[in-house]
C-alpha cells in the first residue's frame, strides 16, 4: 500500500541565478544580495526582460551568477551604461548592482545625475564600508575610526573627510522616487531588504522614476572579523552612521500590512 | 531620393548625415568648437523619436554610448580634444567589448585647455589609441562638407561591420565652414542588418554577457587580443583610403589631411601656376594609414613635403611609409594659428631648394 504525499516546494534555486558556485568569501553579503535580486526578478516574472550592469569591484563577475543579459561597465560608470541601455529599451527592466567605491566614489557624478534625471533604473547598492576587491582600502563609506589599509590609524575626519551618505544625497533629487537602507545581518533584516528590492523594482515597472536600495553588507575578509562578528559590527556600529529605514518614498504605494 | 543641394555648416552636416545614417542615440557634453553639432541633434534626433542626452561629463556620455551600443542602438557622441581625452576610458572598453559607435572629434589646440582654434594635434591620441590596451580605432579624416556626409555614413557602417568604435576626426574650422551638400536618402534604423549579439532581454534564448575582462588562467585574454588583432589586420587590409591629386607628374608631393589638406590644395594651385610639378597625397583613413599607396607615390616623386597643423605627428607614419625612398620635409603649425596657403607655398619652395628656410628636412 502506498500513500500519496503532495509536496509543495518552499525553497529552491531561483531561475535568475545560474548554477555556478560564486567566488565570494564565506560570510560575504554579496551572495545574499544576489539571491534577493534573483528571487525578486523571478517573483515578478521579469528575468527575460532584464538587463543588468555589474560594477567593478568584488561583484565584477556577477554576470557569471545572474541568469539574464548583462554588460560590464567601467569602474563607477554603471549608471551611465544603464542609462544608455534603458533609453534604447524603455520597455525592458534595467538594474545596476554596485559597491560603495563604484557607486559613491569614482561613480558619484554618474550616480547623482542618473538619479537626478529620474532614469528608470533600479540600483542595488552594496555598502560594505571598504574596498573589497582591491584588498581593504578606505572607501567613501568607511566609518569614522574604522581601519583600512590606506587609513591605518582609522578614518579621521580631518584627514579623510567623514563617511558619505550617498542615498541621502540622492534623496534630494526630484527624479529619485524611492531610497531605502537595509542590512543583510539577520533573517528579519534580509526579509526587509527583499521587500525593499521588490518595491524598487516596482518603481521601475510602474515608470515612476529612479530608485535605490542600499544594503549594509558584511565583508569579513577585509574587516578581518569572523562572519558572526561582522554581522554584529553592522548591527552595533555601522548603523550609527547609516541608520536603517526608508530615506525617501514618494511612490504613493500602500504599504502591505 | 537624395536631397536637394543645401548650404549647411559642417557641424550640422555631420548631425544631419548621422540621422540619415540611422543614428537615433546621441550622448555628449558641450565643448567649443563643436557645440553646433549637439545643438542640431538635440532637436533633430528627438523629432525622429530618438534620444538626445546632455550627459554630466564626457565620461558619463561615452559610457551611455557604451550602454546604448550594447543594447543594439546606432549611437554616437562628439566632443573636442580635452573632452575626447576623457572619453578614452570608454573607447578602450568598447574596443575590448567590440561595441560599435561613432565618436566625432572636432580638434582644438592643446595641450590642456589650449584654445579653440583649429588644430590637428590629436593625431597620436586618435591613431595610437588614447586609452589603455592593445587596440586600434579606425579614424576617418574628411575635408569639406560633402565628404563629412560620406564619412559619417561610412563611420557608422565600419563601426557595425567590424564591431568597433570609429572616430571621425575634424577640427573647429571644418565644423564652422558652410558649403553646399547633397545628402543621400535617409536609412530607416529598422532596416539595418540585425545584430545577433545585443542585449535586449533573454526571452527565448540563453542570456548574453558583454565584457572586456578575461581573468582565466588558460590564456583567455591572450586569445581575445589575438582575435582583436586579426580583426585589426582585416581592417588594415580592406579599409585604407586616400586621395591623390596630380601626383602622376609630380616631383614633390605634399602629404596633408583634413583642413591642412585644404590649405595645401590652394597652395598647390599657386605652385602649379608657377610651373612647379606639385601633387598632393591626402590620407583619408589615418588608421589604417594608407602606407603602401604613399610609399609608391613617394618613391616616384622622390620628395615628399609633410604639412600638419601640429608640430609633427602624422609625419611619423610618413616616415614609416617612405623610409629612404624619398626625401622627407616637414612643416608644422601648432594649434592657435591658422596657416595660409602662402605659408605652404614658402615651405614647398624651401623643400624644392632643400634649404630649410621654412620647415625642415627629416633625416631617416
Ligand atoms: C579606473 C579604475 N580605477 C581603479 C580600479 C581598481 N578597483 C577595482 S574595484 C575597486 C573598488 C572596489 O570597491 P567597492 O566598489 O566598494 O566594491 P567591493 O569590492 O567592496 O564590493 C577599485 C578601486 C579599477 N578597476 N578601475
Ligand atoms: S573581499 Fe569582502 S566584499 Fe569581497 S568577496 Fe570577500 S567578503 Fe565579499
Amino acid at each position: 500500500m502506498s500513500t500519496q504525499v503532495a509536496y509543495k516546494q518552499v525553497f529552491g534555486w531561483p531561475e535568475s541565478l545560474k548554477k555556478n558556485p560564486t567566488h565570494y568569501c564565506p560570510g560575504c553579503g554579496h551572495s545574499i544580495a544576489h539571491r534577493l535580486v534573483a528571487e525578486c526578478l523571478d517573483e515578478l516574472g521579469i528575468r527575460e526582460k532584464t538587463i543588468g550592469v555589474p560594477p567593478v569591484g568584488c561583484a565584477v563577475l556577477a554576470y557569471n551568477y545572474f541568469n539574464f543579459d548583462m554588460v560590464e561597465a567601467p569602474h563607477g560608470r554603471a549608471m551611465a551604461v544603464a542609462t544608455g541601455i534603458k533609453r534604447v529599451h524603455p520597455d525592458k527592466f534595467v538594474l545596476t548592482y554596485q559597491g560603495d567605491g563604484d557607486l559613491a566614489a569614482i561613480g558619484t557624478a554618474e550616480t547623482i545625475h542618473a538619479g537626478n534625471r529620474g532614469e528608470r533604473i533600479s540600483a542595488i547598492f552594496i555598502n560594505n564600508a571598504i574596498y573589497g576587491m582591491t584588498g581593504g582600502q578606505m572607501a567613501p563609506t568607511t566609518v569614522l575610526g574604522q581601519e583600512a589599509t590606506t587609513a591605518p590609524g582609522g578614518r579621521d575626519p580631518r584627514l579623510h573627510g567623514s563617511p558619505i551618505d550617498i542615498s541621502r544625497m540622492l534623496a534630494v533629487c526630484d527624479g529619485v522616487v524611492y531610497a531605502e537602507r537595509c542590512s543583510l545581518t539577520s533573517v528579519k533584516n534580509i526579509r526587509k531588504a527583499k521587500k525593499a528590492i521588490m518595491k524598487s523594482f516596482r518603481c521601475q515597472l510602474d515608470d515612476l522614476g529612479f530608485s535605490i536600495v542600499e544594503l549594509l553588507s558584511p565583508c569579513p575578509t577585509n574587516w578581518k572579523m569572523p562572519p558572526k562578528d561582522a554581522w554584529a559590527w553592522i548591527n552595533n556600529e555601522m548603523v550609527k552612521t547609516y541608520p536603517l529605514g526608508v530615506i525617501k518614498d514618494i511612490t504613493g504605494y500602500e504599504e502591505a500590512k | 531620393m537624395a536631397s536637394e543641394k543645401v548650404l549647411m555648416r559642417g557641424s550640422d552636416v555631420v548631425g544631419e548625415a548621422a540621422v540619415r545614417a540611422g543614428c537615433r542615440y546621441y550622448f555628449g557634453y558641450p565643448i567649443t568648437p563643436q557645440n553646433e553639432l549637439p545643438e542640431y541633434l538635440s532637436k533633430r534626433i528627438v523629432e525622429l523619436g530618438g534620444t538626445f542626452i546632455q550627459g554630466e561629463s564626457e565620461i558619463a556620455s561615452i559610457n551611455m554610448v557604451l550602454g546604448a551600443s550594447a543594447a543594439g542602438g546606432r549611437v554616437m557622441t562628439s566632443s573636442s580634444s580635452p573632452g575626447i581625452a576623457l572619453k578614452q576610458e570608454g573607447i578602450s572598453y568598447m574596443a575590448g567589448m567590440e561595441l560599435p559607435a561613432v565618436v566625432v572629434n572636432m580638434m582644438r589646440g592643446g595641450p590642456g585647455l589650449g584654445n579653440i582654434a583649429p588644430s590637428a594635434a590629436d593625431y597620436f591620441q586618435a591613431t595610437r589609441g588614447g586609452g589603455n590596451g592593445d587596440y586600434r580605432t579606425p579614424v576617418l579624416a574628411p575635408t569639406g562638407c560633402q565628404e563629412l556626409v560620406e564619412m559619417t555614413f561610412l563611420a557608422f557602417d565600419l563601426a557595425d561591420k567590424y564591431r568597433t568604435p570609429v572616430m571621425l576626426l575634424g577640427d573647429g574650422l571644418m565644423g564652422q565652414v558652410m558649403e553646399p551638400v547633397v545628402f543621400p536618402d535617409p536609412l530607416d534604423p529598422d532596416s539595418l542588418p540585425k545584430k545577433d549579439w545585443i542585449l535586449d532581454g533573454c526571452e527565448g534564448r540563453e542570456p548574453r554577457t558583454i565584457f572586456s575582462m578575461y581573468l582565466g588562467q588558460q590564456g583567455e585574454l591572450y586569445q581575445h587580443n589575438l582575435r582583436l588583432q586579426e580583426k585589426y589586420d582585416r581592417i588594415t587590409e580592406n579599409e585604407k583610403r586616400w586621395e591623390t591629386i596630380q601626383t602622376d607628374d609630380a616631383d614633390i608631393v605634399i602629404v596633408a589631411y583634413g583642413t591642412a589638406a585644404r590649405i595645401a590644395e590652394s597652395a598647390m594651385e599657386e605652385l602649379r601656376s608657377e610651373g612647379s610639378a606639385v601633387g598632393i597625397f591626402r590620407p583619408i583613413t589615418l588608421w589604417p594609414f594608407p602606407l603602401p599607396a604613399l610609399r609608391d607615390v613617394a618613391t616616384k616623386a622622390k620628395k615628399v613635403a609633410v604639412f600638419e597643423l601640429s608640430l609633427g605627428q602624422m609625419v611619423e607614419d610618413v616616415i614609416l611609409s617612405v623610409g629612404e625612398r624619398a626625401e622627407i620635409y616637414f612643416y608644422g603649425i601648432p594649434g592657435g594659428l591658422i596657416p595660409t596657403p602662402a605659408d605652404v607655398v614658402e615651405f614647398i619652395h624651401s623643400a624644392v631648394r632643400g634649404d630649410e628656410k621654412v620647415g625642415r628636412r627629416i633625416e631617416v
